[in-house]
C-alpha cells in the first residue's frame, strides 16, 4: 500500500443555477491572456447539451481516456505509443478552434474615435484571434438555459446512449448545470499521452499540472483528456490546463471557483487513496464496476491501520486529520451521495458531483403530484426513466441504479428534515429505505444545506519544513513567462536571461503583435 | 576565396549552431516548442505536415547516407556506382517532392489562414524563406543534374570535403570544380543550420523518443521530502 492524498472537489449540482461566476473568476485570475482568449479552465455547461468543445464525450469521435483491450490491459484509446508518436505530425483527434467557439471582442474604441455625425456610433463584433469582423455564431454555452436547444441538445452524446427519446419541448424537457474543471484524476490519461513528460501529477496533493518549460507543444495531451480540460495555448505553443488553483491551495485557501460560488455547492477536501491500487481499478472489466472499484482505492482516514501507513509515507498530520474531516470523503463514501463525472473514461476522476434532484422534482410537478411527499418522489425516481438515465450515463456510466440511491437519499434527507421540523417525529422506514441513521442524515443535511464554509472547505496549508523550497517558486514559477497565466513582468530578464533569483529564462520568438 | 566559402563559412555556422543550441537552451526553455497552430488550422496542416516531416526524415537519412558514409564502404558492400546513382535519386527524387509539396501546403496555410498567419513570428518568416531556398536547390540539384542530366558524382567531391569539415581537416579545393548549384544547396544549408537555434527548428532536438519507455503516469514532488521529525 503507497499511501498518497488528494486534493478533491464535490459540486452540489442541485445548487447551481448556472451564473457563470465560477467561470468569470476563474478566467480573470488565469487565462485573461492572449493565446488562452477561448480557453475556460472553469466553464458551466447547460445539460442536455453538447458542452465545451462541442461534443466533447463522444468518444468515438474524440478517443479521449482509456479503454481495456481484449487481454485486460489498460490502453489509451487514442492507441498505443508509437501509433500515437507517429500522430505528433497531425494529432488527428485534437478539437479545432471552431469546435471550441472563436472569441470576440469589439471595437469599443469606436465608440470614442467615431467622427461626430447624426447617428450614434456601432461597436462591431472582432475576432480576438485574428481581429478580423466576425459574426457570433457559438460560444463556450451557447445553449445556456436550454436556448436553442431544441435545434442543438440533440447532438448531446448522453442523450444517444439512453433508450427513449428525449423531448426538447421548453415545457417537456428537464435542465441542469455542470460546472467543470480539470479532473485533477487519479489516472491521467493527459500525463500519461504527454511525449515529453511535462505533465505531472503532484504526489503531496494529486494537483495535475504541466510543467511550461518542459512543454515542447506536441499537443497529445489535449486529445489525450475525456473531458477536454487540457488547451492549447496559440500564442506560447505550450499547453495549460485548470491547476486546482495550487497557490491557494498550498496557502490552505479553497480555488477561486469555490471561493466565488455564490451557490456555495462546491466542497473541497482530502481524500487518501493507495497509489498502487488505482491500476488495478481502472481496468476492471464492466465499466459499471468502475465506480466501486473506485471507492475501494480510497482509504478510510479513520482506520488506524491507514493512518499508520500514511503517517509512513510521510503525509503530516495535519494532513491525516484534515482527511478525516473532509467534506469530499464523506459525500462521496459516507453518504454516497457524489459520484464521478464519466466514469466510464477510466481516468479515476477527483471532482465528483451530487446528481440534482430537480429534474425529478419538475418531472412530478409536470404530472400535477406534489413533488413535497416523498413518495411521489420515491416512485418518479424509480419511474421516471429520462432524467435517470441520463444523470446516469453522466455520472454512474449508464447504471440507473447508483444515481437512484444517490437520488433517494437526498430525497430522504428532505423528507427526514421537514418531518423533524414540523412535529418532531422520526421516520425510521425512511431511514432504512436510505440506509442511513438519523444522525448521519442531519450530519448530510448540515454539510448540505447549512454548508458552512469551514466545513466545504477544509484544505491544509502546505508544510513549513517545506516553506523555504515553495519559496523559492513563488518568483520563479514557470507559469510566469511571456504568455503565461502569472505574466505581469515583476521579473524582467536581460539578454543573459538571469533574473534577480538567479533563474534563467528569457522571452524569445513567442509570439508578436497584439498585446504579446 | 575558396577558403572563405568553404572553410571559414562552414565554421561560422556551425559555431553559431552549437553556441546558439546551448545559449537558448540554458535561457529559453519556455520558447523551446513545436508552437504548434494546429488548434487554428488542422484541414491543410493534416496533409502538408506529416508530407513535410517524413519526407525531411528521408532526406536527412539520404544525405547522412550519401555524405557521411565514404564510397569506398558503400563499394565494399557490393553496392556499385549504377546501383547507389539508381537508389539516391530514385529515394532522392521522390523525398525531395514530398517535403516540397509538404512545405508547399504549410506556407499556402500560413498565408491563407488569418489565424495562422497572426501568430507568425519573424524567425518563422526567415525560417520558412531559407527552408525554401534550400529545399528547392536540393530538388533541383537532385532532379535536374542526377535525374535529367549526367548525373554527378557529388560523393567524390562535397561528401569528402564535408566529412573533411566535420573532422576538422577541411580541403576547400574539393569545391572547387563542383557545379554551382550544388555549391549554393550547401551554401544555403550552412545558413540554416546558422539560423537553425534561434527558430522553431528547436523541436527537432526534442523528439520524444523517451516516451517509448517512460512508465505512464509521472508523479513528481512539490519539494524534496521533508526529513521526518
Amino acid at each position: 500500500m503507497r499511501v498518497l492524498a488528494q486534493v478533491a472537489m464535490v459540486m452540489n449540482l442541485d445548487k447551481c443555477i448556472g451564473c457563470h461566476t465560477c467561470s468569470v473568476t476563474c478566467k480573470q485570475t488565469w487565462t485573461n491572456r492572449d493565446g488562452v482568449e477561448y480557453v475556460w479552465f472553469n466553464n458551466v455547461e447547460t445539460k442536455p447539451g453538447v458542452g465545451y468543445p462541442r461534443r466533447h464525450e463522444d468518444q468515438e469521435r474524440w478517443r479521449g481516456g482509456w479503454q481495456v483491450d481484449r487481454r485486460g490491459r489498460l490502453k489509451l484509446r487514442s492507441g498505443g505509443r508509437v501509433k500515437r508518436l507517429l500522430g505528433l505530425f497531425a494529432n488527428p483527434d485534437l478539437p479545432d478552434l471552431d469546435d471550441y467557439y472563436e472569441p470576440a471582442t469589439y471595437d469599443y474604441d469606436t465608440l470614442v474615435t467615431a467622427p461626430a455625425g447624426p447617428h450614434v456610433p456601432v461597436i462591431r463584433p472582432k475576432s480576438a484571434i485574428t481581429g478580423e469582423d466576425m459574426a457570433i455564431t457559438w460560444g463556450p454555452n451557447w445553449e445556456d438555459d436550454l436556448g436553442g436547444a431544441p435545434e442543438h441538445a440533440p447532438a448531446d452524446p448522453n442523450l444517444a446512449a439512453m433508450a427513449e427519446k428525449v423531448r426538447m419541448e421548453f415545457d417537456k424537457t428537464f435542465m441542469f448545470h455542470l460546472p467543470r474543471i480539470c479532473e485533477h484524476c487519479l489516472n491521467p490519461a493527459c500525463v500519461a499521452a504527454c511525449p515529453s513528460g511535462a505533465l505531472y501529477k503532484r504526489e503531496e496533493d494529486g494537483i495535475v499540472l504541466v510543467d511550461q518549460d518542459r512543454c515542447r507543444g506536441w499537443r497529445m495531451c489535449v486529445s489525450a483528456c475525456p473531458y477536454k480540460k487540457v488547451y492549447v495555448n496559440h500564442r506560447t505553443g505550450k499547453a495549460e490546463k485548470c491547476t486546482f488553483c495550487f497557490p491557494r491551495i498550498e496557502a490552505g485557501q479553497p480555488t477561486v471557483c469555490a471561493e466565488t460560488c455564490v451557490g456555495r455547492l462546491r466542497y473541497i477536501g482530502l481524500v487518501l487513496y493507495d497509489a498502487d491500487a488505482v491500476l488495478g481499478a481502472a481496468r476492471v472489466a464492466g465499466p459499471r464496476d468502475l465506480l466501486e472499484a473506485q471507492r475501494r482505492v480510497f482509504l478510510d482516514p479513520d482506520d488506524p491501520k491507514v493512518a499508520a501507513a500514511a503517517r509512513a509515507a510521510g503525509i503530516a498530520e495535519d494532513w491525516i486529520e484534515a482527511a478525516r474531516r473532509s467534506p469530499v470523503y464523506r459525500l462521496a463514501m459516507r453518504y454516497r451521495v457524489a459520484l464521478p463525472l464519466h466514469p466510464e473514461y477510466r481516468t479515476m476522476p477527483m471532482v465528483w458531483y451530487i446528481p440534482p434532484l430537480s429534474p425529478v422534482l419538475d418531472a412530478v410537478t409536470g404530472m400535477g403530484a406534489d413533488a413535497d411527499d416523498p413518495d411521489n418522489v420515491f416512485h418518479a425516481i424509480t419511474d421516471l426513466r429520462i432524467p435517470l438515465g441520463y444523470l446516469a450515463s453522466l455520472l454512474a456510466a449508464g447504471d440507473t441504479e447508483v444515481v437512484a440511491g444517490a437520488l433517494m437519499r437526498l430525497s430522504a434527507m428532505r423528507a427526514h428534515m421537514r418531518a423533524r421540523a414540523i412535529d418532531g417525529s422520526v421516520d425510521e422506514d425512511l431511514l432504512a429505505a436510505a440506509g442511513m441513521t438519523a444522525e448521519e442524515m442531519e450530519e448530510m443535511y448540515r454539510l448540505l444545506a447549512i454548508a458552512r464554509y469551514d466545513e466545504r472547505y477544509v484544505v491544509p496549508a502546505a508544510h513549513r519544513e517545506d516553506a523555504a523550497a515553495l519559496s523559492a517558486q513563488v518568483d520563479g514559477c514557470s507559469l510566469d513567462g511571456e504568455g503565461g497565466p502569472g505574466m505581469t513582468g515583476f521579473h524582467p530578464a536581460g539578454l543573459t536571461g538571469r533574473r534577480p533569483d538567479g533563474r534563467l529564462g528569457l522571452r524569445l520568438f513567442t509570439g508578436r503583435g497584439g498585446a504579446a | 576565396m575558396n577558403v572563405a566559402l568553404w572553410v571559414v563559412i562552414p565554421y561560422v555556422a556551425l559555431t553559431i549552431f552549437v553556441v546558439g543550441h546551448v545559449w537558448r537552451w540554458r535561457v529559453d526553455q519556455f520558447g523551446w516548442t513545436t508552437r504548434t497552430t494546429q488548434v487554428l488550422e488542422s484541414r491543410l496542416l493534416r496533409l502538408g505536415s506529416p508530407l513535410f516531416h517524413l519526407g525531411s526524415f528521408a532526406a536527412i537519412a539520404g544525405h547522412a547516407l550519401g555524405l557521411l558514409v565514404p564510397k569506398g564502404w558503400t563499394e565494399a558492400a557490393g553496392i556499385d556506382d549504377h546501383l547507389y546513382h539508381l537508389v539516391s535519386v530514385g529515394a532522392g527524387t521522390a523525398a525531395g517532392l514530398m517535403v516540397t509539396a509538404g512545405l508547399a501546403l504549410l506556407l499556402a496555410r500560413r498565408l491563407t489562414s488569418p489565424r495562422v498567419r497572426r501568430t507568425t513570428t519573424r524567425a518563422d518568416k526567415v525560417l520558412y524563406a531559407v527552408l525554401t531556398v534550400v529545399i528547392l536547390l536540393g530538388l533541383t540539384a537532385t532532379v535536374g543534374e542526377n535525374l535529367l542530366g549526367g548525373g554527378y558524382d557529388y560523393r567524390a567531391t562535397i561528401a569528402v570535403w564535408f566529412r573533411g569539415v566535420l573532422t576538422f581537416r577541411p580541403d576547400p579545393d574539393l569545391m572547387a570544380g563542383v557545379p554551382p548549384i550544388f555549391q549554393l544547396h550547401a551554401m544555403s544549408a550552412w545558413l540554416l543550420a546558422a539560423i537553425w537555434p534561434f527558430t522553431r527548428l528547436v523541436h527537432v532536438w526534442s523528439a520524444p523518443i523517451a516516451y517509448l519507455w517512460r512508465p505512464y503516469i509521472v508523479y513528481r514532488r512539490r519539494a524534496p521530502r521533508a526529513t521526518t521529525t
